[in-house]
């Protein structure tokens, strides 16, 4: 077998292979520029929410020795912790109170239990003023070095004194950073504070070596555990210093099982109490809207995909601009048109009020408020046989709807889950339309025709033969409607009302109100992770690649 | 269906006719509330209802107050500026970036390319709400990850002209890389080849032979990126600061706190735009199903 070459004499398969390698990085070449573009102005963001919503540092980043000496304590005892765990929280408190961060960290405990907040912030305050400094004078004045700023450095810079004494140099080179960072001074010239002394103290009690030895046994000490517990009584609540432990690892599950109204409790999971639980209620309601949403598109745009369908091109053309004019207009336009039809000094309630004074109105209105009465005296009929049946007598305990309705009154169609349904299925309606249009473009009304000379009636034939081929579309339609509904914001956030609104108004209501953004971007991973799916199962159904835009 | 056909039974026009009226009907619920925007914004008074003198056709029942009122008003001239420094600039990114990507995308042989499709269209798909979310935690914020940690950025984008522009050419490309492939599948390669073998390099073939072409399919991208933009409010809310403050933001805040009818004004306004998009895109559309020979002249 003879090799055949290329014209530059290689192996033509060599020359090929080259060749394509070449044509997949150009190509490749031509697409980074936009996915770096994308990966970091897009994907990365999503990222940092998913990072965020399992993010727990605060606690370890703020209180780093309160953590570390918690380990030791039982949670279980039922006491606060002893004396080495309010000495930690005496240092990381002071250091905190300095750098700011301890009421962030107050605000961020708070979401699991009310009232540290304050507790934080408090203890933030009048953590300078516990007796320490009680310590540093005696020190102080058993030998002078120990109030030369250089000499503290010259000690602290050297490897024996910093072994004799772990905890003190810890300590100073945290106070020293914090000098350095908060008040832009030199360590080298400042006397280090009573935090520092109180260190130097205990290690010293505890029988280190210092650099110039001291007699500290006459000092009375200072109980730090009683200072804390002067500024709040709550310091020796067990509960409090139960959430410190459950929060202090660096990553939490606590934010998802807060948006499914879930707590992590000293006892593992738990049930949050009644009052606090409003994530479930508010995923299923966004659910249940965009179910009616979507249910409402398919009712709508069903008619209305057949019609431009089987119309000859050119009507269908007309008509489809008055699809396509709302789906072109801008989102905020046909917001403010609804909230203005639908006040309730809008359009449409003027329109009724001034049709029940009209003749027909008055003609119609009795016929049809008649009609209604016997709708609900039907309804109220069927609940008593079922009260019956069940051996309930309920009596008129709210099962029954009211007999009689008296009159028309304005209706109340905004701030409620009417508008939002009624403004939403408006905005969505072409999205479900044009898809449903492509799909029915395809079947030939020739079928109809075929199933009806073979006897078929026009409902048979319709159901049988055309709407079985229409499903692909449906499918395709319902999809998208319900993954766009399903993360609105605008829409709901204005004619949606408090009833109204969606699981994204709380997230936005987390962003910029009460500043959880752990639980905003839970949240967000909840209705990512949902979304997802959906497109997934669009993927399936429709394909990515056959995503049209403008029909 | 189109036409009722002479031995249609009376049963069969009965329904012929109602279905046309329901989707009348279904029509109006499309276009009404648009068309009735148009009207109340020339109202006189400062309601959301027609008022008797309207309905009288009485001329002083009209007015051209709250288009004044927009156009003297320094809070929308600011919106208004805004949106028109922000949007080009965010169409101009996410057309670049995206017709290279596409033309990129359409080769032959292209590694990874349903991965690739699916991160270049996930701006569409993901809500926007958690893009909003995303892009507000971390543009306040950059950082470069490593394995070691990350690198923290010395810059904020939130609250920033660029940080705004960034985010909505984020928006705007998946419509560009859509329209431009759907172009591209009806792109004749063969005909970049002959160029080549005529002696043209690759940045005269793409220039010369292949962009006017797909252009169609490239300007249609680009208009869809730039309502996008224009339209977009939940990402701005977040990203952006009150120096940012968009049209659509500004009608946002406007029917959120204090409805006022000079919203009306601006809602006419936009409409008259989109019409004259819509019928842009439409003629772009037939242009390149004619130039791709998919529909007759």
């Amino acid at each position: 077998m003879t090799l055949v070459l290329a014209a530059d004499g290689r192996p033509l398969k060599t020359s090929l292979n080259r060749a394509l390698r070449r044509q997949k990085l150009r190509a490749l070449m031509l697409i980074a520029p936009l996915l770096i573009f994308i990966l970091v102005s897009f994907v990365m963001p999503i990222a940092d929410m998913l990072f965020r919503s399992v993010e727990n540092e605060i606690v370890v980043e703020t209180l780093p020795r309160t953590v570390a000496t918690l380990d030791g304590w039982d949670s279980e005892s039922g006491q606060a912790p002893d004396e080495d765990v309010f000495t930690a929280l005496y240092f990381d408190l002071v250091l905190a109170a300095e750098y700011k961060t301890h009421t962030r960290l107050g605000s961020r405990l708070n979401y699991e239990m009310t009232g540290i907040s304050s507790l934080f912030r408090k203890s933030g305050r009048s953590v300078d003023d516990f007796p320490t400094n009680n310590y540093t004078d005696v020190i102080q004045a058993a030998d002078t070095s120990y109030g030369d700023p250089a000499q503290w450095a010259a000690w602290m810079a050297d490897d024996v004194v910093r072994a004799a004494l772990p905890m003190t140099a810890n300590i100073y080179d945290a106070w020293a950073k914090m000098i350095v960072d908060t008040e832009e001074d030199l360590p080298i010239e400042e006397v280090p504070w009573d935090f520092v002394y109180t260190s130097l103290y205990l290690e010293v009690m505890e029988g280190a070596d210092p650099p110039i030895s001291l007699d500290l046994s006459t000092v009375a000490p200072v109980t730090l555990r009683d200072q804390f517990y002067d500024v709040d009584k709550d310091w020796l609540d067990p509960e409090v210093w139960k959430i410190i432990k459950i929060y202090s690892p660096e990553y939490t599950n606590g934010y998802f099982l807060n948006s499914v109204d879930r707590l992590k409790g000293p006892e593992g999971v738990e049930v949050r109490p009644d009052n606090e639980q409003i994530y479930i209620t508010l995923f299923i309601r966004t659910m249940i809207m965009s179910g009616s949403i979507m249910g409402m598109c398919v009712l709508l745009g069903y008619p209305i995909a057949w019609l431009l369908a089987n119309l000859p091109a050119r009507k269908a053309n007309m008509l489809m601009i008055l699809v396509l004019l709302p789906f072109w207009t801008s989102l905020l336009v046909r917001t403010s048109a609804w909230k203005v039809l639908l006040q309730q000094q809008g359009v449409i309630n003027d329109t009724l009020v001034w049709y029940h004074s009209t003749w027909l109105g008055q003609f119609l209105d009795p016929i049809f408020m008649g009609f209604l009465n016997l709708c609900y005296a039907f309804v109220n009929v069927i609940t008593w046989v079922w009260n019956v049946l069940n051996g309930i007598w309920g009596g008129t305990d709210g099962l029954y709807m009211d007999w009689a309705v008296a009159g028309f009154e304005r209706l109340a169609l905004i701030n409620n889950q009417t508008g939002t349904v009624i403004a939403m299925t408006h905005i969505l309606l072409p999205f479900m339309i044009l898809p449903l249009f492509s799909v029915m473009k395809t079947i030939p009304i020739s079928y109809l025709r075929a199933a009806k000379s073979l006897g078929a009636t026009n409902w048979t034939a319709f159901w049988r033969v055309y709407f079985p081929q229409s499903i692909p579309g449906i499918g395709a339609g319902c999809i998208l409607v319900f993954i766009l509904s399903i993360g609105y914001y605008i829409t709901p956030e204005l004619v949606g009302g408090t009833k109204g609104v969606f699981i994204s108004n709380r997230i936005a209501y987390h962003i910029s109100s009460s500043l959880n953004w752990g639980l905003a971007a839970a949240l967000g991973t909840i209705l990512l992770v949902i979304v997802m799916g959906l497109y997934w199962m669009y993927d399936k159904i429709v394909g990515i690649d056959n995503v049209k835009l403008g029909g | 269906m189109s036409a009722l056909p002479a031995y249609a039974t009376t049963g069969q026009r009965i329904w012929f006719y109602s279905f046309r009226v329901i989707c009348g009907l279904i029509f109006f619920f499309l276009i009404a509330p648009i068309v009735v925007i148009i009207p109340l914004s020339f109202n006189a008074e400062n309601f959301f209802t027609f008022t008797p003198e309207m309905l009288s056709l009485d001329p002083s029942g009209f007015s051209t107050k709250h288009y004044q009122d927009f156009f003297s008003s320094s809070d929308w001239q600011l919106a208004l500026r805004n949106s028109l420094k922000i949007a080009p600039v965010a169409t101009f990114l996410s057309v670049s970036l995206g017709t290279l990507a596409a033309i990129g995308l359409s080769q032959s042989h292209v590694p990874f390319r349903r991965a690739i499709m699916a991160i270049l269209i996930s701006p569409m798909i993901v809500p926007l709400i958690i893009s909003a979310t995303g892009m507000y935690f971390f543009y306040s914020n950059p950082y470069i990850p490593t394995p070691f940690g990350r690198i923290e950025l010395p810059f904020t984008l939130t609250g920033t002209y660029w940080g705004v522009v960034l985010a909505h050419a984020a928006l705007g490309i998946p419509f560009v890389i859509i329209t431009v492939t759907a172009t591209l599948v009806g792109f004749d390669q063969s005909l970049t080849r002959a160029a080549a073998n005529m002696g043209a390099n690759p940045v005269t073939t793409f220039f010369k032979v292949q962009m006017p072409l797909i252009l169609p399919g490239v300007v249609s991208g680009g208009l869809f990126a730039f309502i996008t933009s224009f339209d977009e409010v939940v990402v701005v809310l977040f990203v952006g600061s009150a120096g940012q403050k968009t049209l659509p933001w500004q009608m946002f805040t406007g029917l959120r706190e204090q409805i006022s009818p000079t919203i009306l004004a601006v809602a006419t306004i936009l409409i008259a735009v989109s019409i004259v998009l819509l019928i842009v895109v439409e003629m772009l559309r037939r242009r390149s199903e004619r130039l791709r020979g998919l529909s007759p002249a």
